[in-house]
């Protein structure tokens, strides 16, 4: 039990390689971007059956292809303003220690390639909510794009972000 | 890994652990050939192997292993302890070898020429016994003295395994499992598309498919199957080394090691177990001197046993050390801080012990190396509790202490009902169903409030209740209690008449009720673990896919009966005996309530049939009496002596009493609670309307006399034998009523004499033979089992001995009928068995066997 918070703990070490690939999305006209690798499918919408008592920002859960999925407002999780009802939203599942979840977002575009030369560690004025969940910042033409740290995106135990 | 590397390592590492086993084992028959050439054989196909492979380090350690053990086998080495630690620590030696070579391949770098030299002076030695234990002493200087220790049971002749069996990997059967689990859930979604079309063609095939489906399962399940003995194995080295460690003398008893349980199981409580039995070893026992001192056997004993009992394996680890103390734990819990001195004294010595199990507390006054390593007993109880167990622990102090663990044989597929609240729907595991009940306005069950809090009169017992709308606060949205009524739980009006479920569940000796809208079918689950972002939330225990595909969450009955209320540890333990022998203590439950004084007043729950609030503006006056409307029959209302007239408005509780058509409101100032309470009540009371007085809750409470009540409303309640008895089926027969307990005596004499018999009670079985000695004649006897001197039983015996009264037909009464007691009861000649609580029932009975008599006639 205590090794998984291990594990945990750990930065996200494959968005610092010499080049990576993300499948961006985006959250409030923020684009993110998450390993390609560790995605395992990206959903339109999201149907979810609630779980009661669970935390705010914990949508609910559904059943994909036999497997039970969590789905997760990356919008609430990130300290960020609720979506307006009827607001699009599509889902990227994502396997975490051996568990998928759903993470819930505006939109999901396309899978990039990008240059280490172009990362930089997220700036230390971040909001300490956003920077504890990134693992830094990529520099491109069309705008930033902050690289989303899974690991701890996940991580509920013991030091609860409030 | 090179695969032909990788089987040594898996092969090693199984004779290893054999090797453990069998090598405590020999210290204690150090003459067994048997054993010996077993050890001598699989040392030396450990270090054939080795050769083969090319590992020269680790074939240079075996074989000075072997050739120790060869002296042995061939009689010229003694199998001393000392010889025995030496093999142990070779063993060891090639453990870590081989475990780096698991993890690189390659044998690792190192020098093994210290032990070596040691196992081969003790081979050129080996001739003169007594010249090598010294030779071993001066390589050993940490060696203690010789201990007896290891296991007792005869695991020499361990099962052979045949050839019958092949080697399958572990994830593979994982996934066998896990795809499984996916074809329940389809076959079970295709079987619910079938009940909704009733003529096809598919029907045939997929009954088959269902059925092969479920064997399939049960195949799969039993192949996950092993013998709990695995977690076992380490033990025996373990106890030894503890016993060395520690100078104590300890015996393993291990009983049931067959017994087999779900593997993934088996990984989950290996830990638990484990440090239970070193906490037995550690704490629990003694050491020798202090045992001889206590006039116990030096040698201290730790049994552990495995057992089945129906869906569940239980485990027991008991040790016959010093046992627990309450006073210690006292101090402990005080020291702690962990609960106040008030909490304290309320509880119950069982409960105190229970508090081990708390977060923060460790009874051993220093941390050892052993048992204190910051793991309690509370992550004991959280592990086994993650996977649906129960654990138990009973003590005495000075004679030991045994721990029980119950646990599910098989985590993966349950049986599950499915039911829903606030259109949500849950799994709860049928295991802790007891029973479903439909509670509606009117009906025979109804759910009644004390002071908010929802409560469920079950036959002779009280529910209490946990509605799981709110529970789960599913109505957060919803106006809550904006239509509620003061007489029904807080239900939404629409669903409040149709209803609720009340799924009755247990939980130790805890039995609780769970509110709910509807109950759907039983089925087959598949438990899915939640994700460790969810696992704090102790209401939940999994959850899983239905049918229709829609994933729902399984309730955990531990967790609600936790989080609703304390769960009354079941006071069984050592001392329990002498409590159920004593029929004094016969449980009651009491309604307390208030009027005209302070002073609480209480009726027995069971003469009551329901409890209401009346508006004060609804009652009507006739002919000095009140009434009111109730039930569209006019109900009359009574207060207690000495009140004066009801005021004109407001609104006040009324306890209603009923018998047959006839039902009467004994108005009151508040209803204060509901007690269980043992029934001794002291017959001192001269007031009318009192039958004595009680210690209820720590105070002195009046008992009332309910019958006098009864003949206030109805002057003809007790309607004697001149006038028509209303109830008439008594038509003045004769009751003989023997109970020790004047409570019930009276209890149970108003009642008798309502339903229009005549009734002469006595308090012991000698006295209703007394009677009948002297010529008293009766139509029926109706007599308690439980008494001093002569129960029941002898009773019906002598009165079936005697020719005169052997006639008269007998009905025995108690508060616990168990169907062991039926048949004892039966064949005694007792011709009803009734609960002591179900008035009806004893009606029933004696109307039966009254018209069984004429019919006889």
């Amino acid at each position: 039990m205590t090794g998984d918070s291990v594990q945990a703990a750990k930065p996200e070490t494959e968005a610092v390689a010499e080049s990576a690939d993300f499948v961006t999305c985006s959250i409030a006209g923020q684009l993110f971007g998450l390993p390609v690798l560790r995605v395992q499918d990206v959903l339109a919408g999201c149907q979810t059956s609630p779980i009661p008592l669970a935390p705010p920002e914990i949508l609910g859960q559904l059943n994909l292809r036999g497997r039970v999925v969590t789905a997760i407002d990356l919008r609430r999780r990130l300290g960020l303003k609720p979506r307006d009802a009827g607001g699009r939203q599509m889902s990227i599942v994502i396997e975490h220690e051996g568990e998928l979840y759903s993470l819930v977002v505006d939109g999901v575009g396309e899978v990039l390639s990008l240059e280490a030369a172009d990362h930089e560690p997220s700036p230390p004025t971040l909001d300490p909510q956003f920077r504890r969940y990134s693992a830094g910042i990529y520099r491109l033409a069309e705008g930033l794009l902050v690289v989303l740290d899974v690991s701890r995106l996940l991580d509920y135990s013991g030091a609860q972000a409030a | 890994m090179d695969d032909l590397l990788s089987e040594f390592v898996t092969e090693t590492s199984e004779s290893l652990a054999v090797l453990d086993v069998e090598l405590v084992q020999l210290e204690q028959t150090p003459d067994d050939p048997e054993l010996l050439s077993n050890i001598f054989r699989l040392m030396h196909t450990i270090k054939g192997t080795c050769g083969f492979l090319d590992l020269p380090r680790l074939e240079a350690v075996a074989h000075a292993g072997e050739n120790l053990l060869g002296k042995m086998r061939d009689g010229e080495l003694e199998a001393s302890s000392e010889t025995v630690t030496l093999i142990l620590e070779c063993l060891d030696c090639i453990r870590g070898i081989l475990g780096a070579l698991a993890a690189g391949e390659a044998e690792p770098e190192g020098d093994d020429g210290d032990l070596i030299r040691r196992l081969d002076a003790v081979f050129e030695a080996g001739a003169a016994p007594a010249l090598q234990a010294e030779a071993a002493a001066a390589a050993e200087p940490q060696e203690g003295t010789q201990e007896e220790i290891g296991p007792k049971d005869g695991s020499a002749q361990e099962p052979a395994i045949g050839a019958q069996t092949i080697r399958v990997s572990v994830d593979l059967l994982e996934d066998l499992m896990t795809t499984v689990s996916e074809l329940v859930l389809t076959r079970n979604q295709l079987l619910q598309t079938l009940r909704a079309q009733r003529e096809t063609d598919f029907a045939g095939p997929l009954q088959r498919l269902n059925l092969v489906v479920s064997e399939l399962q049960e195949g799969v399940m039993k192949a996950r199957m092993q013998p709990i003995g695995n977690a076992w194995a380490k033990l025996p080295r373990v106890v030894r080394d503890l016993a060395h460690e520690l100078d104590k003398k300890i015996e393993l008893v291990m009983e049931g090691a067959e017994t087999e349980l779900d593997r993934q199981v088996l990984e989950l409580i290996k830990d638990p177990l484990t440090h239970m039995v070193r906490n037995s070893a550690d704490h629990g026992l003694e050491d020798p001197q202090t045992r001889s001192t206590a006039g116990k056997p030096e040698v201290g004993t730790i049994v552990l046993k495995a057992f089945h009992q129906g869906g569940y394996i239980i485990i027991e680890i008991s040790d016959d050390g010093r046992g627990l103390s309450p006073a210690k734990i006292r101090a402990k819990v005080l020291e702690k801080g962990l609960l106040s001195e008030a909490q304290l004294a309320a509880m119950s010595e069982q409960q105190i012990l229970q508090q081990i199990f708390r977060p923060g507390f460790s009874t051993a006054d220093k941390v050892t190396a052993i048992s204190g390593r910051g793991v309690g007993m509370d992550v004991v109880r959280a592990n086994i509790e993650k996977i649906g167990g129960t654990i138990d622990l009973s003590s005495a102090e000075g004679l030991g202490t045994r721990v029980t663990v119950k646990i599910p044989l098989t985590l993966a597929i349950v049986s599950a009902l499915i039911v829903e609240s606030a259109g949500e729907r849950f799994a709860l595991p049928q295991l802790s169903v007891v029973e479903l009940v439909r509670a509606t306005e009117g009906s025979e069950y109804g759910i009644e409030r004390i002071n908010d809090t929802p409560v469920l009169r079950l036959r002779d017992r009280l529910l209490p209740l946990v509605v799981l709308r709110d529970l789960l606060e599913l109505e957060a949205s919803a106006p809550v209690g904006a239509e509620v009524s003061d007489d029904v739980v807080a239900l939404p009006a629409g669903e409040r008449r149709k209803g609720a479920f009340v799924v009755v569940a247990q939980v130790a000796a805890y039995t609780f009720g769970i509110v709910v809208d509807r109950v759907f079918d039983t089925e087959e689950i598949v438990v899915k673990p939640l994700a460790p972002i969810l696992r704090d939330i102790p209401l939940f225990s999994g959850n899983t896919i239905l049918g229709d595909g829609q994933v729902v969450m399984i309730l955990d009955p531990n967790g609600i009966a936790a989080t609703t209320g304390e769960i009354t540890l079941a006071e069984e333990g050592m001392e329990t005996g002498e409590a159920a022998a004593r029929p004094e203590d016969e449980q009651v439950a009491m309604l307390v309530f208030r009027a005209v004084d302070a002073a609480p007043k209480a009726v027995p729950l069971a003469l009551i049939a329901r409890l209401e609030e009346i508006d004060l503006e609804r009652v009507e006056s006739l002919d000095g009496r009140d009434l009111i409307q109730y039930r569209g029959q006019l109900m009359p209302l009574v207060q207690m002596e000495g009140a004066g007239p009801l005021p004109k408005a407001g609104r006040r509780p009324v306890l209603v009493f009923t018998d047959r058509q006839r039902t009467m409101g004994l108005v009151v100032d508040q209803i204060v609670d509901i007690v269980e309470d043992c029934g001794r009540v002291e017959l001192s009371s001269a007031k009318p309307g009192f039958l004595g007085s009680a210690l209820i809750a720590e105070a002195a409470t009046d008992v009332v006399d309910a019958s006098h009540y009864l003949t206030l409303a109805f002057d003809d309640w007790f309607g004697t034998e001149a006038a028509e008895p209303f109830g008439s089926d008594g038509e003045g027969r004769c009751v003989l009523l023997v109970d020790d307990s004047p409570f019930f005596r009276n209890l149970l004499s108003p009642l008798l004499s309502v339903a229009g018999y005549q009734v002469t009670a006595v308090e012991s079985a000698e006295a209703a033979l007394g009677l009948l000695q002297a010529g008293s004649r009766f139509d029926v006897i109706v007599t308690d089992i439980e008494m001093p001197e002569m129960d029941g039983f002898q009773f019906a015996e002598r009165v079936r001995r005697n020719q005169s009264w052997r006639s008269v037909p007998l009905v025995a009464l108690s508060s616990h009928a168990t169907p062991l007691d039926l048949a004892r009861g039966r064949k005694v000649g007792f011709r009803d068995y009734v609960a002591k609580f179900d008035r009806d029932a004893l009606l029933d009975a004696l109307q039966d066997t009254l018209a069984e008599e004429r019919g006889a006639a």
